[in-house]
């Protein structure tokens, strides 16, 4: 109940942060969602083994959470959010290949191991940079640079929907449940309880979304929310655009880690 | 063209159960008018006020607003030239920060950011929350709610302003306020409620809904002083 409360108030406070007038948030929006694609399509490219080459691409996250002035523990807390479902996610790699690929001081270190440690620093990296973006933009503005990137409006239209009815349910469960516990006298839900309080709670839900829809079409509302006006011009979205697409190829590409790993080892010996 | 003009004609309403919830009303509303819609719960006053910016479709009759029949072309002028306030605000206001919910309407009429902004602004003004502008919705109290929501009605520039309960919520204060602020309105108004001392304030002509039919409609002080109609119809008070 406090936790769905505490949820609801994160994104919320996502929004007001997402409001902040930094260069950052005035850039173009399809700049942003471009860059944030083109990052998830590197990220994914790499060998399921790899863990160290994958470290220099923390910088773009990061960086969008520093120069948009995201609060760092904010930030923290909803990348910590995101864990668990990876952790869970992979729990079996190490069990399914337990064949020794390395040695880290006496300790073998089997391939699902590593496969596993893979997929954790992607899954952080992704939620990092999904969070970050979110939090420089705007969901709104998000999906409205993914339509005017082309994306179906029907999909765009369904991601608003979505962000605007989490609220929604979010609201309507709280109120449920603090009535139920009120009445409860400390007796948790019972499985009866379950099909009914679902039931009654998708039901209000759905005639409160139907009324939010009612409210938004009585302000002419045709499927697309307003954009917000940008303050930067289009060289700046180009430059980066390209700017970090350019950086995330040459993580790609070049083993950076080891590079720069060579390079102090050379530098001191 | 004059839109502030509202009227209803043989306007009947089925539900798709099969429930009448409005049937064979007739009215007409004239250019400035402030007309309250009375009725006991179920009696078809927020029925009503869905069919006049075409939420719901008459089953057999019309609606008209200014010159126009409402039907599937007219659709977007009509919520233009009719401002609906809804019950609940929370159900209305969405947007990160009233500002931008005021602003909201306006963008959807296709005028550019700057404008919409100065058009927010003063409708926010005008209800005396110029102050909220940059708040975020959910952090204010029920009668700035309202307040706003009048608001994001008024940037769209409507010529007939529909308000749902208005005064539901609201402490006497908050509901001091909001009469004093209708009052001000020049608008065409047509307020469905149970508060019968606001209709006193607010409204010279009323509508009496009894089981989906308009069971009265004269000046409001007529109406209130026939206690058999009012006891009647769930009214007394």
């Amino acid at each position: 109940m406090a936790s769905l409360a505490a949820s609801l108030l994160d994104l919320r406070e996502m929004d007001r942060i997402a409001l902040q007038k930094t260069s950052l948030h005035r850039l173009d929006p399809r700049a942003k969602v471009l860059a944030t694609a083109c990052f998830l399509v590197v990220l994914g490219s790499y060998n399921r083994l790899e863990v160290s080459s994958l470290l220099p691409l923390a910088v773009f996250p990061v960086a969008l959470a520093a120069f948009g002035d995201v609060p760092f523990g904010f930030f923290l807390r909803k990348v910590l959010l995101g864990l668990p479902f990876i952790l869970i996610l992979g729990i079996f790699l190490p069990v399914l290949d337990p064949v020794p690929m390395m040695r880290i001081g006496s300790l073998d270190v089997s391939g699902g191991w590593l496969a596993y440690g893979s997929l954790m620093v992607r899954g952080t990296l992704a939620v990092a940079t999904a969070t970050a973006l979110v939090a420089v933009t705007g969901f709104g503005d998000v999906c409205a640079g993914l339509g005017r990137l082309g994306s179906p409006r029907f999909f765009v239209q369904q991601l608003l929907f979505l962000y605007r009815y989490l609220y929604v349910v979010g609201e309507e469960t709280q109120r449920s449940l603090l009535a139920r516990e009120l009445r409860s006298h400390g007796r948790s839900m019972g499985w009866r309880e379950y099909p009914s309080f679902t039931g009654s709670l998708l039901l209000r839900s759905w005639e409160r979304a139907e009324r939010i829809h009612t409210a938004l079409l009585a302000r002419g509302f045709s499927g697309t929310l307003p954009a917000r006006a940008y303050g930067t011009s289009a060289i700046e979205a180009w430059a980066f655009m390209l700017g970090w697409s350019g950086f995330f190829l040459c993580c790609r590409l070049f083993p950076l880690p080891r590079l720069l790993g060579a390079l102090v080892s050379g530098g001191t010996s | 063209m004059s839109h502030h003009l509202v009227e209803a004609r043989e306007l009947s309403h089925a539900y798709p159960d099969g429930t009448n919830s409005l049937s064979g009303i007739n009215f007409i509303i004239r250019h400035g008018e402030s007309v309250a819609i009375v009725g006991a719960n179920g009696a078809g006053k927020s029925t009503l006020l869905l069919h006049l910016n075409g939420t719901l479709r008459a089953t057999s009759g019309e609606v008209r607003v200014g010159d126009l029949p409402l039907n599937a072309t007219t659709l977007l002028e009509v919520r233009r030239a009719v401002g609906m306030v809804f019950q609940d605000p929370d159900d209305q206001l969405f947007m990160p920060t009233v500002l931008e919910d005021v602003a909201f309407g306006p963008r959807n009429l296709g005028l550019a950011a700057q404008e919409s902004e100065t058009r927010a602004l003063e409708a926010l003004r005008r209800v005396g929350a110029e102050h909220l502008a940059s708040k975020a919705p959910y952090h204010l109290s029920m009668g700035e709610k309202r307040r706003c929501a009048i608001a994001a009605v008024l940037s769209m520039g409507p010529d007939v302003l529909v308000l749902d309960e208005p005064s539901t919520g609201l402490d006497p204060r908050g509901r001091r306020i909001l009469i004093g602020l209708l009052k001000e309105f020049t608008h065409t108004k047509l307020i469905a409620t149970h508060d019968l001392d606001l209709v006193r304030q607010l409204c010279t002509r009323t509508l009496v809904l009894q089981q989906g039919k308009l069971r009265a409609d004269g000046p409001t002080q007529e109406i209130f002083a026939d206690h058999g109609l009012m006891e009647d119809c769930g009214l007394e008070g």
